[in-house]
């Protein structure tokens, strides 16, 4: 597939509240594309809620809910049987979080709309923060990295969110990123066509958020994935098969560059090169990323 | 589009919700027709879906609503959009 | 044909809410909840119940989810108590101001911590600022024409808010009266279908719940607030068409029970409610010139109809919760409405909180203490404090 095969249609309207250089706009466009107009989405309290624009305007040519930041998979599940009920199950329920919403604050209700086999597909555009509320750290936050509630970098390592979901042996899950749309796409597509609950995961480098240049998220997407700092792979039927870039990582085709080649592009890890190199957290980080992709080759090799 | 009868926050697809967010821009991409490849790159990329794709895959920029991120110029393989500040030329 | 069914609060609700037909209920058990969920569950297992029951994680997903269904246009139902409710308590708001008429059932149940599963009213109390209508029983025949009535009510197209009726955990929830089962056909002509004010659909792509405006915000609130100053004259009317039809009235804003001509009346609620019919007997025959008005309903607030009262009569007051910092709701509520308008005095009691029981001797002291003038200004701890 190239980006040619992608359809024209287009259900986000120019002339947002999105900031300049926004992936979750950018993701969004590729899923209403793969999806269609015959879609509803349930949106927590994220980004997305203002780029909706305001009242009585919004930005989204598709019936969109707003609910409250816990509740994205249980509104979901609610608006499904609604619809199941009226015999309109040709419409896809689509739950549109932030890693705040979906790591943290609404993973109880995600983990029991998964478990209770609600027909949906929860997308989790992560951009690795809270930015809707000015760049607070979140469960998705990688180690070291500066937020305004991490002011000397993250303690923490991030959650590995896409085993917590393959614990829940859902039908299919996926992690994608905004730099790779034909895979995206792909996998928004296939999502669609399986019934019960599906999973997807974005990737989504925030400018503001990361700070870096507005025009740099696509090639920030493309290092998260080259740097092995995100993997682009399929969950179904128990079995999971990793693709594009990081397929050949695995593999062990290509090696996966330096996570400084990705993170010093990010003033969120200016602390890590200034005043001097810090070292012993570099080295930490990079440790860190070998022990995921040998964790990755032994289950999934 | 059918307006409903109750006051509780109901919004409507509207191009522009924001205004005119062309006004956002600080740098605005000069396209180069005759160096554009017809990849689609920019297209895809575009955060605004203000890159206009036209039937024979050439592109177009809505500069009425492009807020100026510069991805399209960014991704741009053969360097067909440049990004310059806005005022320089005219 | 009309039946009787001897059952418990919680089934007789249960039954009254799967004769209205919901599309989707969505409810997590809690005590003294849970036999009503059950009661649900095992009309799924009947086939009696057609909608879809969805077995959520927790109260919030509940209510969450019964928002996302009835955003679809289709009729919802749940049931909770208590720390349930509370954890509702967002979406209890979100719901009233996306003006979706959720129907629920609160089982009136004490607050912890200690844990106590006992009977008093502050969860449903602490939620009066929602938006939702709420109505209080003191029967089980009540619940039942109650939770068929909150439906033609909350999805009346003048009204479009959720309806929660609370009932007592235990004196209600889990004693079995006897009941009258009207039959289905005539529920469904009482209740037709729902007409929502608006809805997801992919025809109408609309945004639902985007960021608001100042101003535009506060015209949605003000909206809000005619829809229940509209539920005011509604109440009335559904209670005396339930009455033209089925034969039975439980009262409208209030049950006035034996308020000819007497100089005082008892306001309660609830249970106490109740009770409170058996101590005006037992007033009335010492020669005791009171009345009972049980209030039903405290949102809408029945103003006009409390100021009828204080116009001829003084007021005595029994609350089974607390505004800590303030005084009982009920009391503070009775005041605020006769404000400048009679100069009736107000008498105050706190009692039963906790579960603690109030029987009708118990009613009878406090309607003594206060016809003979020994409360003051202050609402009185019944049996806590010497008066």
């Amino acid at each position: 597939m190239a980006i040619k095969d992608l359809p024209r249609e287009e259900c986000y309207l120019p002339g947002s509240a999105a900031c300049p250089g926004c992936p979750a706009t950018m993701a969004m466009r590729i899923v209403f594309k793969a999806i269609g107009k015959k879609m509803v989405m349930i949106v927590p309290a994220c980004c997305t809620a203002v780029i909706e624009s305001i009242h009585p305007k919004t930005s989204f040519n598709i019936p969109t809910m707003n609910i409250a930041f816990e509740a994205a998979a249980a509104g979901a599940s609610g608006v499904e049987a609604g619809l199941r009920k009226q015999g309109r199950e040709d419409i896809t329920v689509v739950a549109w979080a932030g890693d705040g919403g979906t790591y943290d604050i609404g993973i109880q209700a995600l983990s029991g709309a998964l478990e209770r086999n609600t027909n949906f597909i929860y997308i989790c555009y992560n951009n690795q923060i809270y930015s809707n509320t000015g760049i607070q750290r979140s469960g998705a936050t990688p180690y070291a990295a500066w937020t305004t509630t991490t002011v000397r970098g993250k303690t923490e390592f991030r959650k590995e969110m896409g085993e917590i979901i393959q614990a829940h042996h859902i039908p299919y899950a996926a992690q994608a990123c905004v730099a790779y749309p034909e895979d995206l796409y792909k996998k928004v597509k296939k999502a669609k066509s399986i019934k019960g609950p599906k999973y997807i995961e974005i990737m989504a480098p925030c400018p503001p958020g990361w700070r870096f240049g507005m025009e740099k998220t696509v090639e920030m997407g493309t290092m998260a994935v080259e740097t092995g700092a995100w993997a682009l792979y399929e969950y179904e039927n128990e079995k999971v098969t990793f693709n594009g870039k990081s397929k050949l990582i695995l593999d062990g085709k290509i090696e996966r560059k330096s996570i400084e080649d990705w993170i010093k592009y990010q003033g969120r890890f200016r602390h890590l090169f200034i005043p001097k190199k810090d070292v012993k957290r570099l080295k930490e980080i990079e440790e860190h990323v070998d022990k995921i992709w040998e964790r990755y080759r032994a289950c999934y090799l | 589009m059918k307006k409903y009868d109750v006051r509780t926050t109901i919004s409507y697809p509207t191009k522009g919700a924001m205004g005119k967010t062309g006004n956002w821009r600080v740098f605005t991409p000069i396209l180069d027709k005759k160096k554009c490849v017809k990849c689609l790159r920019c297209w895809i990329y575009c955060p605004e879906a203000t890159v206009i794709r036209n039937k024979d895959d050439t592109v177009d920029i809505d500069y009425e609503y492009c807020k100026g991120c510069g991805i399209c110029a960014d991704v741009c393989k053969v360097k067909a959009i440049v990004m310059e500040r806005v005022g320089e030329k005219e | 044909m009309t039946s009787v069914m001897i059952d418990t609060g919680n089934y007789i609700a249960a039954k009254a809410a799967v004769m209205c037909k919901p599309d989707v209920v969505a409810a997590y058990p809690i005590t003294p909840q849970t036999t009503l969920v059950e009661g649900i569950a095992n009309y799924v297992g009947t086939g009696e119940f057609k909608g879809e029951y969805i077995c959520v994680e927790s109260e919030h997903s509940a209510m969450a989810a019964c928002i996302g269904a009835s955003s679809t246009g289709v009729r919802t139902f749940t049931g909770t108590s208590s720390h349930g409710l509370l954890l509702m308590h967002e979406m209890l708001h979100w719901a009233a101001l996306a003006r979706l008429p959720v129907i629920m059932c609160n089982i009136n149940r004490v607050i912890g911590p200690g844990w106590n599963i006992w009977t008093d009213e502050n969860d449903s109390i602490s939620q009066r600022d929602t938006g939702w209508l709420q109505f209080y029983c003191s029967s089980n025949q009540e619940i039942f024409d109650t939770v068929i009535q909150a439906f033609k009510l909350g999805e009346h197209e003048k009204v479009s808010l959720p309806v929660m009726i609370s009932y007592n955990a235990f004196i209600l929830s889990h004693t079995s009266m006897p009941v009258y089962v009207p039959d289905q056909k005539d529920v469904d002509n009482f209740v037709k279908k729902r007409i929502p004010k608006w809805k997801l659909e992919v025809e109408n792509p609309i945004t639902f719940g985007n960021i608001i405006l100042p101003h535009e915000y506060e015209l949605v609130r003000k909206e809000m607030q005619e829809a229940q100053e509209n539920a005011l004259k509604l109440i009335p009317e559904i209670a005396k068409e339930w009455k033209k039809k089925f034969g039975r009235f439980h009262g409208d804003l209030l049950e006035f029970y034996k308020c000819e001509g007497a100089e005082y009346i008892l306001l309660s609620m609830g249970a106490i409610g109740a009770e409170s019919k058996v101590a005006i007997d037992n007033l009335q025959k010492e020669g005791y010139k009171i009345g009972l008005a049980r209030v039903r309903v405290i949102r809408p607030f029945p103003i006009e109809e409390i100021v009828k009262l204080g116009k001829k009569a003084d007021l005595i007051v029994i609350d089974r919760n607390i505004s800590v910092g303030m005084e009982g709701a009920l009391f503070s509520e009775v005041k605020s409405s006769l404000y400048g308008k009679t100069d009736a005095k107000v008498h105050g009691f706190i009692a039963g909180l906790g579960g603690k029981d109030v029987t009708f001797g118990d009613i009878e002291t406090m309607c003594k203490k206060a016809m003979k003038g020994k409360t003051k200004d202050h609402q009185v701890w019944y049996g806590l404090e010497e008066v």
